[in-house]
């Protein structure tokens, strides 16, 4: 601890969102002290806060003076001032206003931190993937569409928890989305978002240690919400403390810290000469001036739809509802495809809600309205269309299809960006051929923009105005929005002006659709006739630079944000239907929309189900499901066409045999999935009763959640933690859980290692996981591909822990073991051969799932295959057909045993007319990133299509359904070919 | 859509262009650039040898906008800056320029994404339109092997020396520039030696035992040479994925950043990484057994760094007041009771080894640099950074991901926040 100099000091605590300062006499007593937001306006709300010191008469002529914050840094280089780095600044602050504290946690605007005091002081903070802060629930109030201080009360009224993923920002709000298109109350989704800020500080940050004893809650979030202290609370099973002056505690340990003297008048010269460097990134303005402006608005003012009035017109009408997930779109369009009525609101979390007053407006307004056929499309397409009885739906992707194909019949190429998602689709002979939506990973949508903007303290329109202009744009790269913001932070102190990053914001926007989502490389690769829509491309700015980074004049509508809803029209149409179905006036008046909630007792899911009931209970519809059993009287699609629920009825079916060594427990987990047979069978011959931790399921996450050291690991290794502390809960006292540098060779690649994760993690438990100290852990390296060896090398580790154990003994074992994985492997690709021929028999379509052993454990996959086969297809994996090819040459370093198979499956894939495949990947998976790739070119350099789905510790189903039936609907096109409106 | 039946039609791999020995005439070798002092040296030992290259220079935002634009987005970060150190650089060459170049880049071989790299560098090259470029791996691992770059004896003498050079230059000037007297000093040593050492192997010189012998003891006594003031300054080491550790490219020019904020900064030389990978065959013979020749190749190879090894310690203790280095023979070691040495994908048991040996040797703060995602890091960096603390307490260590969104105030500021919890160390150790 810096020596303290009895004299008067000021801490000035410069944050991501707010400044905050205090005054401390020479007793380090606090004086003064005062926060305020700055909304980026550093300097001036500096100059104002030193103004008003000055004119307090608290101060003496010199006093110490020094600054932190995590927008402070620049700032104090710049003026030569004295920096304390804020965490520092808090441990400082804590030693002295509350020794005895074991333990901070402080949540700030855009950082999180926890710190462990006493003996083992250590201090962490977030990384670069980071989320669960201040500024997150910030945003995820603007979702919710309440004030950032009334989710407090919110949540002090909730009955129920839901999963919200904890790792950052996107991922959270695309699992916010459904939950309030299912129209589960605020105060639960209030108190969720709670719990996922609580989550991702403790997985985050604490990395294996545990917060215990004397815990302190600091900063602003959890000083003004007392929810947000409970919630952590009950997570850590602690009663923490909020002292006073807990938003000021870096104010004052930078005031301790100071160590340089000023006089008030010699600060406020500082800063007032300051002006920051000047010196960031930047690319060329949007519109050099006026004029271009003009020519760029004259050239997009063609395509055009006319809009012509409704009153007065009796004619036919068709309409299109598109219920996206921010926003619900209206149209109704005539015999001749003009658009006779259109309406754009925001949803407010409540479709249904808002569809019946516009439906209702319509009728009294339009007593003689003649609606010929009414369709649905988007998130809330089935809400949408049970609700109001519509004529039919179609999936999204095909609706904005069908409405680019209206302004350019040739297009190749569209990009819909919208408030929540961007989706890409490739077209190819008149078919879709390939559809990229945004992972949860990348942002940069419109709400992206919505956020900034206000963020900053304009509105969207106004923000994007200011733009057009900027002379020297922020070049920000293309991430997600966590990433954004340390970026724009980082920008502004550099000295970027609002119009630079308005301009740069937009202009990442693109870049994040074209180089992540799309991945595009050059022009070419997206075609010449590319079509822009939704609603972000109204914002001039990003329609700029989007035609500038490809080079290219592209269409975009008039109607852009309406597009979706125009497709639905034009679907509705297509129906030739004589009177639609959809509810009428009267009924209209009697509409009413219940919701009850309830938990799916059908599966082991546990789904959390929402139950909308319409008007007089006739109408159901339910959502939240995982899969079709609850809508469909508790059938769902065929297990018997599914390899995975074989897989995992078949791993289930190795039972513990009472033996005569005792027990020994195998974690269920990563390379296990394909190892039990092995295992079980080489250690029940052994004379071992062989228990396995069993399938995973959340709860069984968070039982090892706080000892995981790395969050951006991928969720089946995080897995493993909680099958470890499972088995030792359950009492079990010899864990075998073996690194393996190298798999089976399967002679398919050159050569045959394990990944990293899956070699080595058995380490990972041992420096992690404290419990272990009770039992033991055999964990020794074993080379299972080397049939010869093997025996000699079991003998030499299993002697060490069983005397009595010959090596004749393992030698039975271990060729017991082999053959039974050969049985296995076996065994599955009879299976898969089994499948393929029954569907080919019915005539179902197969699919491929691809993944790793492990993605068909149900927690892994979120249900994903039974949502797949509930389309009524039949599921193999790679072990199905893998072993029909040979070793041949790819363009990668073929070296993984798993990633072998995948290969070989997509080249068998190829020469089959009823066989796709679909790639589970998990987020955070290294090798994917190379294997993806590699898979898709194999497939799509051979006319397939080419789907992967990410998945991680929580799975948007929804975004994945869509997917699904973009992808069915895409395979049906291609064998008929898209008909004619 | 076009359906085959049959089996031969399908031809996924795509024949890449080779390196052949009539190239080596007239082609430029670029190379990416990742440790100043060792490459620049290195440059010259492979010109001596009758082959022509160049380091790459450029830097900048446009690197990674190239990489970002050609190789996958989730791939390690040093992937993406090599692949767009590349093409940037053959951007801005003359297009008939580019037809006379080949690139070389390392490929360890290993369980890791890394061994990946080359593969993704071709992919990215079709793709940027460089497909008639040849792409050559400079591995140990008999992956690739093309026949215009062949290990012939004085190659390997000329590059091992000039690799104990650097690992020499790069050590001292680490010990000296925290402390000189006066500014600029220790830069003015490096600079006067790389440029000798330059010239040396120009004359095809440089690499022989008595040189080496010489050249190490003059290297010595300039360094000792220059004047230092005696303060107290926290140690900080660099650990991690080996490109992010070493490539100012890679990691914001962390070393400048350490030093400038008033740390003494030690990174561990290129030879334990060496060691390190020849180590692995000889634990691999061990665990896996297999071909008792390869251990013995790479024993020899250790016991040829050892002797090199050797005399930088002796040479630092007899011509210098500077601490010596370890000998490697320590340091492999270090990891025992935290990492089994099967470990050894990526930088695997030897950044366990490095971190617990820093600490021991007196610099407690730890900047861990990986890229974002870093595979072998979850459990060989991150993974056993409790262990580590647990024995040792007074270690500090920090992770710092690299990536090409990570701002360096987000990574400065967490830098910043181990050395205040250094410092404060320090001013202990002091009042003790």
């Amino acid at each position: 601890m810096p020596t303290i100099y009895r004299r008067m000091r000021i801490g000035l605590d410069i944050g991501s969102t707010t400044i905050k300062y205090t005054l401390v006499d020479e007793d380090g007593k606090i004086v003064a002290k005062n926060y305020k937001r700055h909304y980026s306006h550093i300097k001036e709300n500096v100059l104002e806060i030193l103004k008003s010191l000055k004119e307090s008469n608290l101060l003496e002529s010199d006093f110490l003076f020094a600054i932190s914050g995590s927008a402070g840094m620049g700032i104090a280089n710049d003026c030569k001032i004295n920096f304390i780095q804020e965490v520092y600044a808090t441990k400082v602050a804590a030693d002295i206003l509350i020794p005895g504290t074991d333990c901070v946690i402080e949540l700030g605007g855009e950082d999180a931190k926890i710190l462990f005091l006493g003996d083992q002081l250590e201090v962490r903070m977030n990384g670069s993937c980071a989320g669960g802060t201040g500024a997150f629930i910030d945003q995820m109030a603007t979702l919710l569409d309440v004030d950032i201080s009334e989710m407090n009360g919110l949540a002090e009224k909730s009955t129920k928890l839901y999963p919200i993923a904890s790792r950052c920002g996107v991922f959270a709000k695309s699992d916010i989305q459904p939950l309030l298109n299912q129209n589960v109350s605020k105060n639960d989704i209030a108190a969720s978002i709670f719990k996922a800020v609580v989550n991702q500080t403790i997985g985050g940050l604490a990395q294996g240690r545990d917060i215990e004893g004397q815990v302190a809650y600091l900063g602003g979030p959890l000083t003004f919400m007392p929810e947000l202290r409970k919630s952590f609370d009950e997570s850590l099973h602690i009663q923490g403390i909020c002292p006073d002056n807990s938003l000021y505690f870096v104010a004052f340990g930078a005031a301790q810290c100071a160590s340089e003297t000023y006089t008030i008048d010699k600060l406020i010269d500082i800063f007032t000469q300051y002006t920051s460097s000047g010196n960031y990134n930047y690319q060329p303005p949007l519109f050099k001036d006026q004029k271009e402006l003009d020519e760029f608005r004259e050239r997009h003012a063609k395509d055009n739809v006319d809009t012509l009035p409704l009153e007065g017109y009796d004619g036919p009408l068709y309409m299109g509802v598109d219920s996206g997930s921010t926003t619900l779109k209206v149209v109704l369009i005539d015999d001749e495809l003009n658009i006779r009525f259109s309406s754009y609101h925001t949803n407010k979390g409540n479709p249904v809600g808002i569809f019946k007053e516009i439906l209702t407006e319509l009728y009294e307004k339009y007593p003689n309205i003649n609606i010929k056929a009414a369709c649905s499309t988007g998130y809330g397409e089935d809400l949408v269309k049970n609700a109001f009885s519509l004529d039919g739906g179609l999936v999204e992707t095909m609706a904005h299809f069908r409405a680019a194909k209206h302004f350019q019949k040739d297009v190749d190429f569209i990009i819909d960006i919208g408030g929540q998602d961007i989706k890409c689709f490739k077209v190819e002979n008149g078919v879709i051929s390939s559809i990229f939506l945004n992972e949860a990973c990348s942002s940069g949508c419109g709400s992206f923009l919505q956020t900034f903007a206000n963020a900053l303290g304009y509105d969207i329109e106004e923000f994007a105005k200011i733009g057009l202009f900027a002379k020297r744009p922020v070049d920000l790269g293309s991430r997600c929005t966590v990433f954004m913001n340390s970026s724009v932070k980082q920008a502004q102190k550099d000295g970027a002006t609002i119009e630079d990053i308005s301009a740069g914001l937009s202009i990442s926007v693109v870049k994040n659709a074209l180089y992540k989502v799309i991945r595009a490389t050059t022009v070419e690769q997206l075609g010449k006739h590319v079509v822009v829509q939704g609603g972000t491309f109204y914002n001039e700015a990003v329609l700029r630079a989007f035609e500038r980074e490809l080079g290219l004049d592209v269409v975009c509508p008039n109607i852009a944000g309406l597009m979706g809803a125009y497709g639905a029209a034009l679907y509705a149409k297509s129906l030739k239907l004589e009177k639609s179905s959809i509810i009428g006036q009267d009924e209209l008046k009697d509409f009413k929309h219940t919701v009850r909630y309830s938990t799916c007792p059908l599966c082991e899911n546990r789904c959390n189900l929402s139950i909308n009931s319409f008007g007089d209970n006739k109408r159901q519809y339910i959502s939240g499901n995982q899969c079709e059993k609850p809508t469909s009287g508790g059938k769902a699609g065929s297990d018997e066409l599914n390899i995975y629920e074989y897989v995992r009825k078949k791993l289930d079916s190795y039972k513990p045999v009472k033996g005569k060594r005792g027990r020994i427990a195998l974690p269920m987990v990563l390379n296990n999935y394909e190892l039990i047979p092995f295992w079980h069978t080489f250690f029940t011959s052994l004379g071992f009763e062989v228990v396995t931790s069993g399938q995973s399921s959340h709860k069984l996450y968070t039982l090892g959640q706080h000892t995981i050291p790395s969050d951006t690991v991928c969720y089946p290794a995080k897995l493993v933690h909680g099958h470890i502390e499972k088995l030792i809960n359950d009492g079990e006292k010899t864990i075998f859980y073996p690194c393996m540098t190298y798999n089976i060779d399967e002679h398919k690649g050159d050569n045959h290692y394990n990944c990293p994760i899956v070699a080595y993690y058995p380490e990972n438990i041992i420096n992690n996981v404290k419990a272990l100290q009770n039992v033991t852990f055999i964990s020794d390296f074993i080379n299972i591909s080397d049939h010869k060896r093997f025996p000699t090398h079991m003998y030499q580790i299993l002697k060490k822990h069983y005397k009595d154990i010959t090596k004749k003994e393992i030698e039975e074992a271990a060729s017991k073991a082999y053959q039974e994985y050969d049985n296995h492997l076996k065994d599955l690709y009879d299976k898969g051969q089994e499948i393929i021929h029954k569907c080919r028999q019915e005539g179902k379509p197969i699919i491929v799932l691809a993944g790793r052993p492990y993605h068909v454990d149900k927690e892994v996959n979120h249900g994903i295959d039974k949502l797949i086969s509930s389309f009524g297809v039949g599921i193999v994996n790679e072990e199905s057909i893998a072993y029909e090819e040979g070793k041949f040459g790819v363009n990668v370093l073929n070296q993984w045993t798993y990633h072998s198979r995948l290969y070989a499956a997509a080249k068998h894939i190829i020469k089959q007319k009823d066989m796709n495949l679909i790639q589970l990947v998990s987020f955070g998976c290294g090798l994917d990133a190379i294997t993806s790739d590699e898979t898709k070119e194999i497939l799509e350099k051979n006319g397939k299509i080419y789907t992967q789905i990410k998945i991680d510790e929580i799975t948007n189903l929804g975004t994945v359904r869509i997917r699904l039936r973009s992808l069915f609907e895409a395979l049906k096109q291609k064998e008929e070919g898209l008909e004619d409106e | 859509m076009s359906e085959l039946d049959n089996d031969d039609d399908i031809e996924v791999k795509i024949d890449h262009p080779h390196f052949t020995k009539e190239m080596r005439k007239d082609y430029l070798i670029l190379i990416p650039s990742m440790l100043d002092i060792h490459f620049a040296i290195c440059e010259d030992a492979l010109k001596s040898c009758g082959y022509n290259v160049e380091i790459c220079k450029n830097k900048g935002p446009e690197v990674v906008t190239e990489g970002l634009k050609y190789v996958h987005n989730d791939t390690c970060y040093p992937a993406l800056l090599v692949a767009g150190q590349f093409i940037d650089n053959l951007n801005h060459r003359p297009k008939e320029e580019t037809h006379k170049i080949v690139l070389l880049i390392t490929q360890t071989g290993g369980g890791c994404r890394a061994s990946n790299y080359i593969h993704l560098l071709r992919k990215a090259l079709i793709k940027a339109g460089y497909e008639y470029i040849p792409v050559v791996s400079l591995n140990a691992s008999n992956l690739e092997r093309d026949s215009g770059l062949q290990f012939t004896i004085p190659l390997i003498t000329r590059l091992s020396a000039a690799i104990v050079y650097g690992d020499l230059i790069m050590y001292l000037r680490n010990k000296t520039r925290s402390y000189e007297t006066n500014k600029g000093d220790t830069q003015k040593t490096v600079d006067k030696w790389v440029a000798i050492l330059r010239d040396q192997f120009n004359h095809k010189k440089g690499a022989s035992w008595r040189y080496v012998k010489k050249n190490v003891r003059d290297i010595c006594k300039d360094f000792d040479a220059i004047p230092l003031t005696k303060v107290i300054k926290p140690k900080v080491g660099v650990v991690g994925e080996i490109y992010i550790k070493y490539a100012a490219l890679g990691n914001n020019d962390l070393e400048e950043f350490l030093v400038s904020e008033g740390a003494e900064v030690m990174v561990p030389g290129l030879c334990g990484f060496i060691n390190y990978c020849c180590y692995n065959g000889v634990y691999d013979h061990l665990i896996y057994g297999g071909k008792r020749i390869a251990s013995m190749v790479n024993k020899f190879v250790i016991h040829y760094i050892a002797r090199r090894e050797n005399l930088l310690i002796k040479s630092i203790k007899k011509y210098t007041s500077i601490t010596p280095m370890n000998p490697f023979k320590e340091t492999k070691d270090k990891n025992e009771g935290i990492l089994d040495r099967g470990t050894k994908m990526g930088e695997g048991w030897l950044l366990t080894a490095e971190m617990v040996e820093l600490v021991e040797m007196g610099y407690k703060n730890i900047v861990c640099a990986q890229p974002f995602g870093c595979l072998p890091n979850h459990i060989c960096g991150k993974g056993v950074m409790k262990k580590i603390k647990q024995e040792h307490p007074e270690a500090n260590i920090v992770a710092i991901d690299y990536d090409p969104s990570a701002t360096r105030v987000n990574q400065e500021n967490r830098i910043k926040l181990m050395l205040s919890v250094a410092r404060e160390h320090l001013d202990d150790e002091f009042e003790i």
